[in-house]
């Protein structure tokens, strides 16, 4: 039976954590995560977990501790944003590249500078091909939904790679909603225990993690990487249909809401979809047909995918929490676009980039950018690709 | 058992021979003394930083390593460890490994990944109390990137990144104290040792760092053939040297206590240290002899300053 309950998106993935049970967690604090670490060590020392909490001196350590609990046959977790995840940043792709299937939290911070310590997605979208996978949660029940899947997926034999839980700073860590919590026992069913086939702490079997891997090894080990990522999308599918059946819940790639017979749609990460939807449903009621894709997993990539659940609109906005600062939109644009041209799908496609270091957006800015695109669906013309909402010029 | 260097080398060596180290090297030869002194039934998980040791030690698909090793990169030796070490807490706690299996903790990192770059990562781990040995092979600059200085590197020697030149005479600054900044950390053992004396100190040391409960720590003088420029059979004489002149004084702070655990009898003068070594060329052309003395008050100093301490501990 779920149990309803009211908490942050922080206390969210703290209990889950507590329901997990790792053994170890490795963390620093760091604004808007700092509560994940704080909540959790509450549980170390009330007995309520058997975790190891090692309070390290840094996010770098954070992270190579967790690379040394995890490879030493472990569970290993952590949380951070914005900076903490850029100072672990080298030990981010070595997780990756030694196929340790960790779980981190990133409540996502934009990334300094000049500090700032509100929501964007600059922290993780800047680690996006680091070689984790990548869900984004647009809520604190999605948030929870994530992490109980997470292990599951990482660690699944034809995947082995860290997952990246990652929930927008502040609007989601912090802010205390409704959700639906599973009972521990189901949590440990459903997750499992970790059985790794090799590991350091094996002392019939001892083996060596981390070597020089020259000329003669890298690309090979670089490919397998590439195709353990490319497995993780009908892993994911899997166990989230797993999921669904026990928790009802349902969660794919991606969502599609009002999107099969949409004219205009917004694709859209985290937080700001709700704020979306609830213009899709303004508008629906004038009879626009307006929709939304909102991208669950962004690593793996659902490129096809997603070409294909925009293929009949006439227009589509793609919204970036964070500027790619290239001179040609944000990662989410590129990628969307190059998905859509590769599958041979023509939809007149438009980035806004909005949001950023925690600037409000309010359903008449999302209202914005749906005007627009019923512009470009009446005339065909495309003004500006390269689009900002809510900046002062 | 008293210490007997012919017993003690009947033992396997727990980093093989095939290694590509140089010849005449002493980081092969540390790290086989420090781990000597593990119990032959003990399982270790080593980690080490990236350096001339790992490079050299794990070319995928070989390993030297007789046991569990981990390399993730230059600067967490300690951190990686320190992980390692905490899920090995928990894994026992939890029942998921042996009750009656044993496994200990060695991380080492040349000077540059410890003295530099590696020195809060050394100083989290070592202040959070993992139960870990921490060894420091220091030969005295960044060898693996081609003899840069570290704050490892002696006052004057000639490195590629302070040069002896025309107008400045190699490296401008002194040693950091390594062993002395661990030691306020007020762990339970920290030393400073050598390949010297038939290497009864390197191994008392390394068996009491091993198996004294908590983060110790170990700094080991490590001639580097490449980087100081020796004759490659001269490895043991350097290190001698290296201590008879006290310009590497060995002693150990044992729970707060400071014995110094060898005091040459004819302390010689340093330059006997500096001459078999090509780095300190420079010092020994005509008008060059303050550096020498320089380098002679500074050792002197220092050791003064450690007999005091012995005395203060007493």
């Amino acid at each position: 039976m779920s149990i309803k309950e009211r908490l942050s998106g922080n206390e969210a993935i703290a209990t889950a954590m507590k329901q997990i049970n790792p053994d170890v967690v490795a963390a620093f604090p760091i604004t808007p995560s700092t509560e994940i670490p704080q909540y959790f060590s509450t549980f170390v020392s009330n007995g309520s977990v058997t975790t190891e909490f090692v309070a390290v001196e840094s996010e770098h350590s954070a992270m190579s501790a967790s690379i040394g609990a995890q490879a030493a046959g472990g569970r290993a977790m952590t949380a951070t944003s914005a900076n903490g995840l850029s100072l672990m940043w080298e030990m981010v792709y070595i997780a990756s590249s030694l196929r340790l299937p960790m779980v981190m939290t990133v409540a996502n911070r934009a990334v300094s500078g000049p500090l700032n310590i509100h929501n964007d997605h600059s922290d993780s979208m800047g680690c996006r091909d680091s070689g984790w996978i990548q869900l984004y949660s647009e809520t604190n029940q999605e948030a929870y939904d994530n992490m109980l899947m997470a292990h599951r997926i990482g660690e699944h034999k034809d995947v082995q790679l860290p997952v990246m839980i990652c929930m927008d700073g502040f609007i989601t860590s912090h802010a205390i909603e409704n959700i639906m919590l599973e009972e521990d026992s189901f949590v440990k069913e459903f997750v499992g225990e970790y059985h790794p086939e090799n590991y350091l702490l094996n002392a019939e079997n001892p083996i060596a993690v981390g070597p020089l891997d020259l000329q003669a090894y890298l690309f090979e080990h670089k490919r397998q990487q590439a195709e353990a990522m490319a497995n993780a999308k009908q892993v994911i599918l899997d166990v989230s249909k797993e999921f669904e059946a026990a928790t009802g819940r349902k969660y794919e790639l991606f969502e599609k809401y009002m999107l099969d017979d949409a004219e205009v749609a917004i694709v859209v990460i985290n937080s700001t979809a709700g704020t979306a939807k609830a213009v899709v449903n303004e508008l629906r009621e004038k009879g626009i047909k307006a929709g939304l894709l909102k991208i669950r997993v962004y690593r793996p990539f659902p490129a096809e995918e997603i070409a294909k659940a925009l293929a009949n609109v006439k227009a589509v906005a793609i919204l970036d929490k964070t500027d790619g600062l290239n001179a040609a939109g944000g990662p989410v644009f590129t990628d969307v676009t190059s998905a859509l041209y590769a599958n041979n799908i023509s939809v007149k496609a438009i980035n806004y980039i909005y949001g950023i270091g925690g600037r409000d957006v309010r359903t008449d800015d999302i209202e914005k950018v749906y005007n627009e695109l019923i512009k470009i669906k009446d005339t065909g013309v495309v003004e500006n690709v390269y689009n900002y909402l809510g900046v002062r010029d | 058992m008293a210490y007997n260097l012919k017993e003690n080398l009947k033992k396997k060596n727990r980093l093989t021979n095939g290694h590509r180290m140089c010849a005449g090297c002493g980081a092969p030869v540390v790290v086989n003394a420090v781990l000597r002194a593990l119990k032959e039934e003990d399982h270790a998980v080593i980690s080490s930083a990236t350096g001339c040791l790992e490079v050299s030690t794990f070319i995928y698909p070989y390993t030297a390593w007789e046991d569990s090793f981990v390399h993730t990169a230059f600067e967490n030796s300690a951190a990686t460890l320190s992980g390692v070490e905490a899920a090995y807490k928990a894994m026992k706690k939890t029942g998921k490994l042996p009750a009656d299996k044993n496994t200990k903790f060695i991380a080492f990192g040349g000077d540059g990944g410890t003295y530099d770059i590696g020195l809060q990562s050394l100083s989290g781990a070592m202040e959070r109390g993992h139960d870990m040995v921490y060894v420091c092979y220091d030969n005295g600059a960044y060898m693996n990137t081609g003899i840069q200085r570290s704050s490892a590197t002696p006052k004057y020697a000639d490195t590629t990144t302070s040069p002896a030149g025309k107008v400045i005479p190699g490296k401008q600054q002194s040693r950091k104290d390594l062993a002395l900044i661990m030691a306020n950390h007020h762990l339970p053992y920290v030393a400073q040792t050598a390949i010297t004396q038939n290497f009864k100190d390197i191994h008392e040391k390394a068996e009491k760092a091993i198996y004294t409960e908590g983060a110790c720590f170990l700094n080991v003088l490590t001639p580097c053939p490449t980087g100081w420029v020796y004759d490659t059979s001269e490895l043991l004489q350097i290190s001698k040297l290296a201590v008879d002149t006290c310009y590497w004084p060995l002693y150990e702070i044992d729970h707060g206590k400071l014995t110094i655990t060898y005091k040459p009898a004819n302390k010689l003068p340093v330059e006997e240290f500096l001459k078999k070594q090509k780095r300190f060329k420079h010092l020994f052309k005509p008008g060059n002899e303050w550096m020498i003395e320089d380098i002679q008050r500074e050792v002197d100093e220092r050791w003064e300053e450690l007999l005091k301490l012995e005395e203060m501990s007493k």
